[in-house]
Parts: C-alpha cells; structure tokens; sequence
C-alpha cells in the first residue's frame, strides 16, 4: 500500500511522524460554539447559510458550522443533501440567499466578481471526476495552476516535480491523463490543487470514482496534506472510510445540518435501546453468551 | 503579459483539437474566396452600369441651315443651363463621315449633306438628364412648347430610353450591393458557427481553467490568438488561390476582352488587405465574443 516515493518525504519532515496515528486533538476537541472568532484560527465560517436552486430543491437550510486551520472535516449525507451545495459556495461557484459565509475571516459577498478567480487561487478543489485538462501531460496540469498564479517557468521546473513526487507520480510526469489509471488522474488532481500550498483543501467526493484499495491511497494523501497543516474538507459518501478515519464527521439531510460530532462515525452512533436491540435479534446473538 | 505563453498555449490546442480547428480554417477559405471572386465582380457589374449612365445624354440637333455665329450663340446658351457639365459639338462634317462609313452605299447617292449639326450634352450627374431636357424644351405662354434657342431644330426623344437605363442601373446597383451585403453577412455568420462549435467542445477545459482561479483573461487569449492565426492561415490560402487564378486564367484575357479590364475594379493589393482584415477580424472577434457569450469567460 506505502508506495516507494513516500518514504523519502517521510525523511524531509520536520517533525517526525510516528508510527501510530496518536491523538491529533479532533477526538477530545469540543464543538465550536459559534461565536466570534477571536483567536482568528477559523477557517471556514458558515451562518445561517440559506441557498434554494431555481427549480425550487433545496440546497441549504439555515447551515450553521465552523472550521478551524487544521481540521479535517468530512462532510456526509444522502445525494443531494447539499454536500456539493457547500462545496460550491466555497469556491464562489453559488452565492447563498441569505447568511454570511467567511473563509480566513473574509466575507464571500464582498468579493468582487472579477476577483474571484484570485480568490479561488486560495483554495485547492479536488472533485470526483478529476477534472483534469485533457490535452496536457501531468507536468502541464499541476504547472497550469502555478502559471495561472504567475509563476515562472524556473519555478515551476522546480516546484512540479517536487509536487509529483509527493503524490507519488514521478515517473508518470509526461503521460496524458487518458493514459493514468483512476488513482493516477486523482493525485494529478491532487497535486494540482496543494502545488501552491493553499490554506484549504476541498474534495467533493475525491474516491467515489475509485476501488477500495486506491480509495485509502488517496485518503492517505490527504490525510498528508492536513498534517502540513492544511484544513481539509471531504464531502464523502464512502462509509467505511468516514468510519475508519474518525474524524469530525458534520451530516447533512436535505440542506439541514443534522450532525456534528467530533471524530464520528458515517452514520450517527446507535442509542442503547438500538444497541439493545441489535444484541437480542437472532443474527446478531453472540456466541457463547 | 505572457504573450509568449499565451501563443505557446494556442498552438499546442491547435496541434490537439486540429479537426476543429481545421473546420474553422477550412470555413475561413471558402467564404473568404467567394468573397475575393465576389467583390470584383460586383464592382464590375457596378462599373458596367456607371458606364452606361455616362453615356446617357441629351442631344441637340441644330437647324440645317443653321450659321457658324448661331451655332457658338447655341453653345453658349446650352453651358448655362443648370446641370450640364460639358457639351461637345459634332459638325454635320464629321457626322457624315461616320454615318456614310456604316451605310456607305446610302450616302454615296446624296448629292448634300442632310445632317445637322448636333450638340452632345454631358449631365454633370445622369439622373438630371431629363431636368436638362426641361431646360431646353419650354412651355410657351400659349400651351406648347419652344426650344431655347430658335436656331435648335429638336432635342433627341430618348426620354424613354433615358429612364429606363437608369432605373436598370439602379436596380443593379443596389442589388449588388444587397448581395454583398447578404454575403458578407452569411460569411460572418458560418465563421462565427463554427468557432462557437469548436469552443463548446472544450466548454469543460474552459470549466477547469476557471476552477483553478484563472482569469478570464487568461483563459481568452489563447482561444483569441488561436482564432486569429486560423484566420489569417485561411485568409493567405484564400488569397493564394486567388492570385493563382488570376495570372493562369484572368490576366491573359485581358489583353483580349476589354470588358474586363475596363470596368476599374479593386487592385488585388487592396483585395488582399481587405481578405486578410475580414479573416483575422472575424475569426479573432469570433472566438472572443462566442467566449463570452457561450462559455461566460
């Protein structure tokens, strides 16, 4: 599963990780109040978010939810619970009908039209297609988005392959993406969106186009990134992982926030008489008892 | 501005998208050489026609007996009226010589000259030949009409002839310059079709590019730059062909037909410029405003 190029990025670190994921603060960290934010650590801010869609289906209700630098947050619920509603609203795509939404403490209305496309410079967007650029090798895609900030050819000689390595795709530089895998297209996507080192990362269903196996591959980059210390949010549909991750897990159910549990599960933990339950029905009777 | 990137970056979409990109092209040459083919024929036809109007004039025959101090009195008076630009005078001398010259059998057996002297009166504008023929056909005070001068026998009777070869004319004139209209605005719209379809098969790159915090700009100049080497690619085509053309068939016929060489048409210099400008402008300003309008970049 560890592919080979992880290791020596390992040994750039810093700090050293260790080997067993121990607490990183999520699983005894309180819900945020929402108030102000006075040490300004918020990242994302979202109060009283209101957005319906011209064909009348709800995208958000009343979505109230904070994010500090450095969280990792999934983002859970049904199709069309507004998960992707969020994601857009993040990077300007929609703009909500009533609250106030703020990302590093600036107020997403107050952007100017014409700089938006600055704005979302800040952001790294990964999506469950890729979205790659089809007629450009790898080395192309994750220097496009270095070129779009003005960066010169020496640097993005320099950067890019440096990013490539990270996300484990050396050896893939001058490939097209009709000829990388659904993983390979993925970490290009990836690479694309950390190349310049965003203080956020979206993922709007990073893994729904992949294989289990690949799935933990890309969930493990990401996990990477956030230990840079980049606030990450991952709209997700994937059970299994959400669950294994035990991160802060926020659900979502027809635009309405209905959950937000630090290190929780995909679905909401079962109360005693369901726990109850479960141990007297037939199936579920455990042996020996 | 990377102007360099930006055309670095046109080309390598044209390299990967060269179906569309040659179906632009391949439009730009054919509605560009219709036009080169059109634009001199229509002022031909346009020069065919002013042709004849100059021709048009008022004729005014002189009084076989009419004397060499009434004929200049004539001349004179026919300068005052209004609109005649010049008159030219065609002695019963020289009048004979040329018409004996087409029927020579019939004037060998007169004895005189029955010709008179005629005055050729040139309009300074074709459409007031008749106002001129007003001028020299009066009323009288007692119903009738008399001549200018007593010494003029009659004024030529083409009135009829004279309007119908200008209202002909006009109808030429204006329905070439409808057809050229008509052409140049079918060209306009089959450029501009196919850029916008060549455009909406890469409305998803242009979605990438915007999610990835490009400007609008940034992502129009190298469709720009693409749509405009297309159309000067198309345009110099277009006038290859054409000149090619023009040495192997046109310019040896041309010692030979006066007709076209005579109407004056645009030199194929000019031509040039205005292909070149019509490709390069509408296929730049194509692909610029479908961008805006179709992909909102």
């Amino acid at each position: 599963m560890s592919s080979p190029s992880s290791r020596p990025t390992d040994r750039r670190r810093s700090v050293v990780a260790p080997p067993v994921r121990t607490n990183p603060a999520p699983a005894t960290r309180l819900k945020r109040p929402s108030g102000t934010d006075p040490d300004g650590t918020r990242v994302i801010e979202f109060r009283g978010v209101d957005l319906r869609y011209p064909s009348g289906d709800v995208g958000l209700d009343q979505a109230t939810f904070a994010v500090d630098r450095g969280d990792f947050v999934f983002l859970v619920g049904a199709t069309g619970s507004g998960k992707s509603t969020v994601m857009r609203l993040l990077i300007r795509e929609l703009e909500p009908g009533a609250g106030t939404i703020r990302v590093a403490g600036r107020d997403l209305s107050e952007i100017q039209r014409r700089r938006v496309a600055q704005y979302r410079r800040n952001v790294g967007v990964v999506f469950q297609d890729f979205k790659l650029l089809p007629n450009r090798t790898v080395y192309d895609n994750v220097a496009y988005a270095l070129q779009v900030t003005g960066g010169t050819r020496k640097e993005i000689r320099a950067k890019v392959p440096d990013i490539l390595r990270l996300t484990g795709l050396a050896t893939k530089l001058h490939n097209f993406p009709d000829q990388l895998s659904g993983g390979e297209q993925q970490r290009v996507s990836i690479a694309r969106a950390f190349v310049n080192h965003p203080p956020l990362l979206l993922a709007d269903e990073p893994t729904g186009n992949l294989d289990p196996e690949t799935s933990i591959d890309i969930m493990r980059l990401l996990y990477r990134i956030n230990r840079t210390g980049t606030t990450v949010l991952v709209a997700s549909h994937d059970k299994v992982l959400v669950d294994k991750m035990r991160r802060r897990v926020i659900e979502l159910s027809r635009g309405r926030i209905i959950r937000d549990e630090a290190a929780g599960l995909y679905a909401r933990d079962e109360t005693t008489r369901e726990f109850a339950q479960r141990m007297r029905s037939p199936s579920e009777r455990p042996q020996g008892i | 501005m990377r102007l360099g990137f930006f055309v670095r970056e046109a080309m390598r979409s044209m390299r990967r998208n060269a179906a569309p990109s040659f179906a632009a092209l391949a439009t730009v040459l054919v509605t560009l050489l219709v036009l080169g083919v059109f634009i001199p024929i229509v002022q031909a036809t346009q020069g065919a026609a002013n042709g004849v109007r100059k021709r048009v004039m008022v004729d005014v025959f002189m009084q076989t007996t009419a004397t060499g101090a009434e004929v200049a009195r004539v001349r004179r008076e026919l300068l005052g009226v209004p609109h005649v630009s010049r008159v030219v005078l065609e002695t019963k001398q020289q009048a004979y010589a040329q018409q004996s010259k087409a029927d020579p059998a019939a004037y060998a057996l007169l004895s005189t000259n029955p010709l008179p002297d005629t005055f050729h009166v040139y309009p300074d504008n074709p459409s007031n030949v008749l106002a001129i023929r007003g001028g020299l056909i009066l009323r009288s005070p007692g119903g009738g009409t008399h001549m200018l001068d007593p010494a003029i026998a009659s004024v030529s009777n083409h009135a009829n002839d004279t309007r119908k070869i200008l209202e002909v004319t006009k109808l030429v004139t204006i329905t070439a310059a409808g057809l050229t209209v008509l052409l140049a605005f079918a060209s306009i719209l089959l450029i501009g079709n196919t850029i916008r379809l060549s455009l909406y098969a890469r409305r998803r790159e242009v979605e990438v590019m915007k999610l990835v915090g490009a400007t609008d700009w940034f992502i129009r100049w190298p469709f720009v730059i693409e749509g405009t080497i297309v159309g000067a690619a198309g345009a110099v085509l277009a006038i290859a062909l054409l000149g090619l053309t023009k040495v192997a068939l046109l310019d040896p016929l041309i010692n030979d037909w006066a007709l076209i060489a005579a109407p004056r048409t645009i030199s194929f210099a000019a031509l040039t410029g205005v292909l070149v400008f019509a490709g390069v402008g509408v296929s730049a300003l194509g692909t610029g405003l479908s961008l805006r309008r179709f992909l909102r970049v």
